[in-house]
């Protein structure tokens, strides 16, 4: 089969695009499928994120356009969020807190859920449950002391410490 | 080497035409998207960051001792050889061109892949024949616990695992499953299935390169959100969709046997003719013909060849494949007349 577009070359991009649940059906040649977008170079589906991105935060977009701050940038790897919307990827774990503001719509609009509730990593999920711990027990510590039960808050008090202790060495 | 021994050499675990389900299932996949906490995401990183991340990544891998991973250095690897892993599903497409610090762990049967310095530092791989999602999941999840035991992923406790897309944030979990339907599409059922499946949390592409071909139709099902639903709620989900698409197309193909048995046995034995007897085929045509007779086989319509071989060619006509069995780089032409004989051959052994 010919190229569909150029009507020259043999077709050897067969796409299938499914919008709405409709299936439509490309075939083109190589050099047309790269000039038309359909095999960029990066090997990344037309479909992707990456590539609807710009779509979804057009009003983000053009905010920038009239200038969204500057120095909107993350502290540790210097991405900025205009940059973000223009690739769809995150510099570092560190961008996350950076632009934590605008994570919840987006992530709400990708995942319809904006809190994780799967796996915890073993290690660090034993450091965060340790800190869950700490923070209860302070409560209950502050408790203690404003019913004056000194004794029952000195216990709390050396039980933190041996927790934070054992945090720190690990 | 005989060609017996070649293709039993570039034959991995999942194409063997094994696993439950197989009929209709090639394969089951599960990967997991991982990143090292202090350490900027591959899209920003230097070349020196990479390497550190490479170097950090190797080091756990190879204190473990429970399974037996090879490293390869994709910059070390000739183009064939790299696109040979994507024909087999081993990397991606993006993986497999040019950049720093770009690598791969394997283990023997190939079952495993461990990407280093994808889109994400790390994302884990398990590629099983059949329908066994949940076989894969656990030693996918296995890997990652052994792995953690060295390093400090980037984990949030709202956000879950951060990655460097936003779409794989959260569990970082990728399940799917490749599926053969070709009654659904001579049935022009598909569209139907497609729209179902879309609207139950899922996606649907064709196979060999995002965004390309659905030809054979093959197509690959996977979890489309990876945040807010535990991993246990996301592998269940397609494992109950593909039972269902399982179903749907067994109907499908009951149905082609009772109301259109001569055209669909005629189809059957034209494109098994073609196999046996063209001088020269595309890949494209290969895959269609393959997949025609593959339903022919799973329908009992042909019987004198073993239907694990079908499988195998899906992924031995694939061009990297071919020029890898005849040894060096073909031209489209020269590659479509080996093809044919690769076929031929393979079909009398
Ligand atoms: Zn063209
Ligand atoms: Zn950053």
């Amino acid at each position: 089969m010919l190229c569909q577009r150029c009507n020259n070359k043999e077709a050897t991009v067969h796409l299938t695009k499914i919008v709405n649940g409709e299936k439509n059906e490309v075939f083109l040649c190589e050099e047309c499928a790269r000039e038309t977008g359909q095999l960029p170079f990066a090997g990344n589906d037309p479909f992707s994120f990456q590539n609807l991105l710009s779509g979804i935060l057009n009003p983000e977009i053009n905010s920038y356009n009239t200038g969204i701050k500057q120095g909107d940038k993350c502290g540790t790897c210097g991405l900025s969020y205009y940059d973000f919307t223009q690739n769809g990827l995150f510099g570092c774990a560190d961008c996350y807190e950076t632009f934590n503001d605008r994570l919840n719509p987006l992530l709400k609009r990708i995942h319809g859920e904006t809190v994780h509730n799967g796996k915890v990593p073993q290690r660090k999920g034993g450091h965060l449950r340790k800190k869950r711990q700490i923070k209860e027990l302070r409560d209950e510590m502050k408790d203690a002391v404003k019913n004056e039960n000194f004794e029952k808050a000195a216990e709390i008090r050396d039980k933190i410490k041996e927790l934070e202790d054992n945090d720190g060495g690990e | 080497m005989s060609l017996k021994d070649i293709i039993n050499n570039n034959v991995t675990h999942w194409i063997s035409g094994e696993g439950p389900d197989n009929e209709i299932v090639l394969s089951s996949r599960i990967r997991l998207a991982r990143n090292i906490e202090d350490e900027p995401y591959p899209n920003q990183a230097s070349k020196e960051e990479k390497q550190s991340v490479s170097k950090r990544v190797i080091e756990a891998i190879s204190s473990q001792k429970q399974l037996k991973l090879h490293y390869i250095n994709l910059a070390d690897m000739p183009e064939l050889e790299r696109d040979l892993l994507v024909e087999k599903h081993l990397i991606s497409p993006v993986h497999a061109r040019e950049g720093y610090e770009k690598g791969v762990f394997l283990d023997d049967n190939e079952r495993i892949s461990v990407m280093i310095n994808e889109e994400d530092h790390i994302r884990i791989q398990v590629l099983t024949p059949g329908l066994q999602l949940d076989e894969t999941w656990e030693l996918a999840s296995e890997l990652d616990d052994l792995l953690e035991r060295k390093l400090d992923f980037a984990f949030s406790e709202k956000w879950g695992y951060l990655s460097s897309c936003p779409t794989n944030v959260g569990t970082g979990l990728r399940a799917s499953v490749m599926v053969h339907l070709p009654a659904l599409s001579l049935t022009n059922n598909i569209g139907k299935m497609l729209t179902a499946v879309s609207k139950l949390g899922l996606t649907v592409r064709g196979i060999y390169g995002e965004g390309s071909e659905s030809n054979g139709s093959i197509y690959q099902i996977s979890n489309q959100v990876t945040l807010g639903h535990s991993e246990r709620d996301i592998i269940d989900n397609l494992n109950s969709v593909s039972k269902q698409i399982i179903g749907q197309e067994k109907q499908a193909r009951q149905y082609l046997l009772q109301e259109k048995e001569s055209e669909v046995i005629d189809r059957i034995r034209r494109s098994f003719g073609i196999l046996n007897f063209a001088y020269k085929i595309s890949s494209d045509e290969a895959m269609k013909l393959i997949s025609n007779v593959k339903l022919g086989i799973d329908m009992g319509i042909i019987d004198n060849v073993d239907k694990k071989v079908l499988s195998e060619l899906m992924v031995l006509t694939r061009p990297a494949h071919i020029q890898k069995i005849n040894g060096k780089e073909l031209s489209i032409s020269e590659r479509d007349i080996k093809r044919s004989e690769l076929i031929q051959t393979r079909l009398k052994m």
